[in-house]
């Protein structure tokens, strides 16, 4: 039995999924021996009298869903380019603001809704896919390091998406708008998980019936040997930009429909950040080339799992950044490869002196 | 006169493994002062891995090493190590800096502070150059020298770093004659000097011209060591294939059989084409079920001409018919359409990728022939790996292993496997033996002949005459990024064809 065991673990070390999981199980214990009140889970009225779950496990699940929407985009961007996209925080502002403007149209304060919900978010889907694709022409047509190419939309975005509502700050009063950031009537489960949920069927989906796994990661490994086998360098890495643009509006839906209004400078701030680490921390080499869906997911549940904790022992969200950078330091230099190797290395000479004292 | 049997290095038992692989057994290997000495052996024999092992990339599992005098074993735990005990490395492929100047590569790593005397570098290193007859310049970027200055630059590297033992790991790869000729009178100074020289190389004629010694490795185990004069050429591939040299003539006999047919018309035409690369426009032809060759020295635009046809450059001028038909050819994937295949140059940077696994590399170009929306089922792809790692009888601990970690020749072959997967009616290789054991290179001589007479069309680019003679049967010689003539029949001899080089003409 315990041999088994030992054969699971030795086997899962070896992968990449262990280094989120590991850092998942670390945060998790940390938090069962400090304080096990952090995994209460209660069932309780809101302010619409529908019964719903609340807890800090819920909150993860709920922030952490709109995290891994972007971790999918974000990990296709960093196979495909070698290289991250720092604008997503601003693009989702920009979305935001799409979404309110075609919902308000020139009223901010609108009695009914000028458009349906889905024309809204659709609209606001191909305008994100456009700033996308302004990033992925940037990147993979002239060739810009990603980091500063994303740069531009990174200032910009936060103007643009302020300029598209004439600077104003329009307020939905529409009880199902907020349906999408909060919770459906009836079920008790935050809704963006649901949505996080569809995102990630549908990257399965696209990974297993079409060949996007394989070209991205050819691609991201060795452009100029994927050009020889007939593909088309630049063009995997613009889509990848799109896609990360799709993910973009659909986190931007979440986001706006939880306050049901917008704050242009404060909307997803610093989510490009959380959303990198999701993917460094899922065990994804930032410099492109072979990657791990599953692990970035996870990835971005663990961080928000850090966030929460943070908030949890009355950390201020302007130290926030502070703590986690220490966390973040300490899960990054031990999901190192060289660290790894190291504690593989530590662990093989371990076995043998027990061997020998055996 | 130097004391000859004072040895510079001893290296006593060496064991290395890998995951499924024991790469090194019980190896022995000495180097002594002032000689230089083979290390030869197939693909996968365990040259690279010795060699690795020495060098501090790889740490061994058992075994030691002396250097010089030393009493105690050497400890070499990283090339940094290495590099302080005297041992210098070429190796096969550049390991440079392409964007950093040649002066920069020469000294890169090497100053003591964090200052560095920019001037005092450039004008060391222009020196050296100058003495080794090197036509850089100092402050030139590396990437716009040619391969084969940056492999100069690599030694001149080596050579300057004060080395006892110097090792030169397939350096001759990528030069032509005259660089080759250049490089062992530079290993020749050396020798006279006391360096201690291990040369790795797969031309038979350069270990014969250059070495005093020749060690011989098979599967990882030490087969022997043989002063050089002791081993005639014919027992030496025998040592290092394991068993006696029949294969070698049969190929002869089979080429015998395949004569060109000037009836059959032209699967395959190029008329005026000209790539942005610099290359003259040329006419070109293949015929169904033909193995033509081009030939020229290095830089002379064999590859350039292929690349052209195969849309791997941007074509400016001319065009390509398929059976009669014009075909328009801008990228690789329209040329892959039209059933042609390219086995690229430079495998590690244009042909493999390198973190995906074997079965992934082989499936590649025939997935994107198939569709971004069809992917290849994962029996079905595990089925077209086995069977292609089967039939070209690639060493792999298994289809999942990443091709980065296979031996040179067995990656040449997984691009191979590649290509044939997408059944292509016109195949081009582009110096598939380069770098790869004699086996393995009669092998591939043997696939393309039978590939041939099962009506498959094959232009074969080689550095070696040789084997363009058993597998070609007509020759286009290239000089200076021009085609200057075609040589098949009576004419296919070796003194023929280095006249054309040399300045023949086509009448």
């Amino acid at each position: 039995m315990t041999q088994n065991k030992k054969n699971i673990f030795a086997k899962l070390s070896g992968r990449q999924i262990f280094i989120p999981i590991a850092a998942l199980l670390l945060l998790a214990v940390f938090n069962l021996i400090l304080d096990p009140s952090f995994y209460k889970i209660a069932l309780s009225a809101n302010s619409a009298g529908d019964p719903v779950l609340s807890g800090y496990l819920i909150t993860i699940l709920d922030y952490g869903s709109e995290l891994a929407i972007l971790a999918i985009g974000m990990t296709l961007v960093t196979a495909a380019s070698g290289g991250q996209d720092i604008s997503v925080g601003a693009a989702i502002a920009i979305g935001g603001s799409v979404i309110l403007r075609v919902l308000c149209g020139t009223d901010s304060r609108p009695e009914v809704l000028k458009a349906p919900i889905i024309a809204a978010f659709l609209v606001s889907c191909v305008v994100c896919m456009l700033f996308g694709a302004f990033n992925g022409v940037l990147v993979a047509g002239f060739k810009i390091q990603p980091m500063v190419a994303t740069l531009i939309l990174f200032t910009a975005g936060r103007s643009i998406a302020a300029w598209i509502n004439n600077n104003e700050l329009p307020v939905i009063s529409d009880q199902s708008f907020g349906y999408f950031g909060g919770f459906i009537p009836g079920i008790p489960i935050p809704t963006p998980f649901f949505i996080a949920v569809i995102c990630m069927i549908v990257m399965a989906l696209a990974l297993k019936f079409t060949n996007l796994g394989l070209y991205t990661q050819a691609v991201g490994i060795n452009a100029g040997s994927s050009r020889l086998n007939g593909l088309n360098p630049a063009f995997i890495k613009f889509l990848a930009f799109v896609i990360l643009g799709l993910c973009v509006a659909v986190a931007s839906l979440i986001k706006v429909s939880r306050i049901s209004s917008i704050n242009y400078s404060v909307i997803a701030k610093d989510i490009e950040m959380d959303a990198i680490l999701a993917v460094a921390l899922g065990g994804n080499s930032l410099s492109g080339g072979k990657f791990n869906m599953a692990a970035s997911i996870l990835g971005a549940y663990v961080i928000q799992f850090l966030t929460t904790t943070l908030y949890k022992f009355n950390v201020k969200s302007d130290a926030l950044s502070a703590y986690k950078a220490i966390v973040v330091i300490a899960l990054v230099v031990l999901s190192a490869p060289v660290v790894r190797e190291k504690f593989s290395s530590f662990g093989k000479k371990m076995k043998l002196r027990t061997k020998e004292v055996g | 006169m130097l004391v000859k049997d004072k040895s510079v290095l001893e290296m006593r038992n060496i064991y290395k493994s890998f995951p499924g692989v024991l790469a090194l057994q019980a190896v022995d290997f000495t180097l002594h002062e002032g000689e230089i000495h083979a290390l030869m052996g197939e693909n996968g024999a365990g040259k690279s891995t010795l060699i690795k092992v020495l060098t501090g990339v790889y740490e061994k599992d058992q075994g030691e090493i002396f250097l010089g005098k030393m009493e105690k074993a050497a400890v070499i735990r990283s090339p940094q190590d290495a590099q302080n005990l005297g041992i210098s490395t070429v190796y096969q492929e550049i390991t440079l800096c392409p964007n950093l100047s040649v002066a920069e590569n020469m000294y890169i790593g090497r100053g003591k502070g964090l200052c560095q005397n920019w001037k005092k570098m450039n004008e060391d290193a222009e020196k050296i150059l100058k003495t080794l007859d090197i036509s850089a310049g100092a402050t030139q970027q590396l990437s716009s020298c040619s391969l084969a200055i940056q492999q100069m630059v690599a030694i001149a590297r080596a050579v300057d770093m004060d080395c006892k033992v110097l090792i030169l790991d397939e350096p001759t790869s990528s030069l032509d004659e005259q660089e080759v000729e250049k490089l062992f009178g530079l290993m020749r100074d050396l020798k006279a000097r006391g360096v201690g020289i291990v040369f790795v190389t797969h031309f038979l004629e350069q270990v014969y011209a250059v070495c005093d010694k020749i060690t011989v490795l098979r599967d990882g185990k030490l087969v022997g060591e043989h002063q050089i004069k002791d081993l005639p050429r014919v027992q030496l591939v025998a040592k290092m294939l394991g068993k006696e040299l029949d294969d070698v003539a049969d190929i002869k006999d089979e080429v015998q059989v395949y004569e060109q047919d000037d009836s059959i018309p032209p699967v395959f035409e190029a008329e005026a084409l000209q790539s942005n690369v610099g290359i003259k426009p040329f006419d070109f032809h293949i015929r169904k079920g033909e193995v033509n060759g081009l030939t020229g020295l290095l830089g002379s635009g064999r590859s350039e001409c292929v690349r052209a046809i195969f849309g791997a450059d941007r074509v400016i001028g001319g065009s390509v018919k398929k059976s009669g038909k014009v075909i328009k050819i801008s990228k690789p994937i329209d040329a892959m359409k039209n059933g042609i295949a390219y086995l690229p140059e430079d495998r590690k940077s244009d042909g493999i990728v390198g973190d995906l696994s074997v079965r992934e590399n082989i499936i590649l170009a025939a997935q994107v022939l198939k569709g971004f929306f069809k992917p290849f089922s994962k029996a079905e792809a595990n089925k077209l790996a086995d069977e292609y790692i089967k039939l070209l009888e690639i060493k792999t601990a298994s289809a999942d292993t990443p091709i980065k970690s296979l031996s040179g020749g067995n990656q040449q072959k997984v691009i191979l496997a590649r290509w044939l997967l997408t059944h292509p009616e016109y195949l081009i290789l582009d110096e598939p033996t380069r770098g790869i054991d004699v086996g393995t290179k009669i092998e591939i001589q043997k696939l393309v002949i039978k590939l041939a007479s099962e009506g498959m069309s094959v232009t074969f680019i080689s550095s070696e005459i040789d084997e363009m003679l058993r597998t070609c049967s007509r020759l286009i010689v290239m000089r200076d990024r021009k085609m200057v003539g075609e040589l098949s029949g009576t004419g296919l001899s070796q003194s023929k064809i280095m006249d054309t080089i040399a300045g023949g003409d086509k009448k």
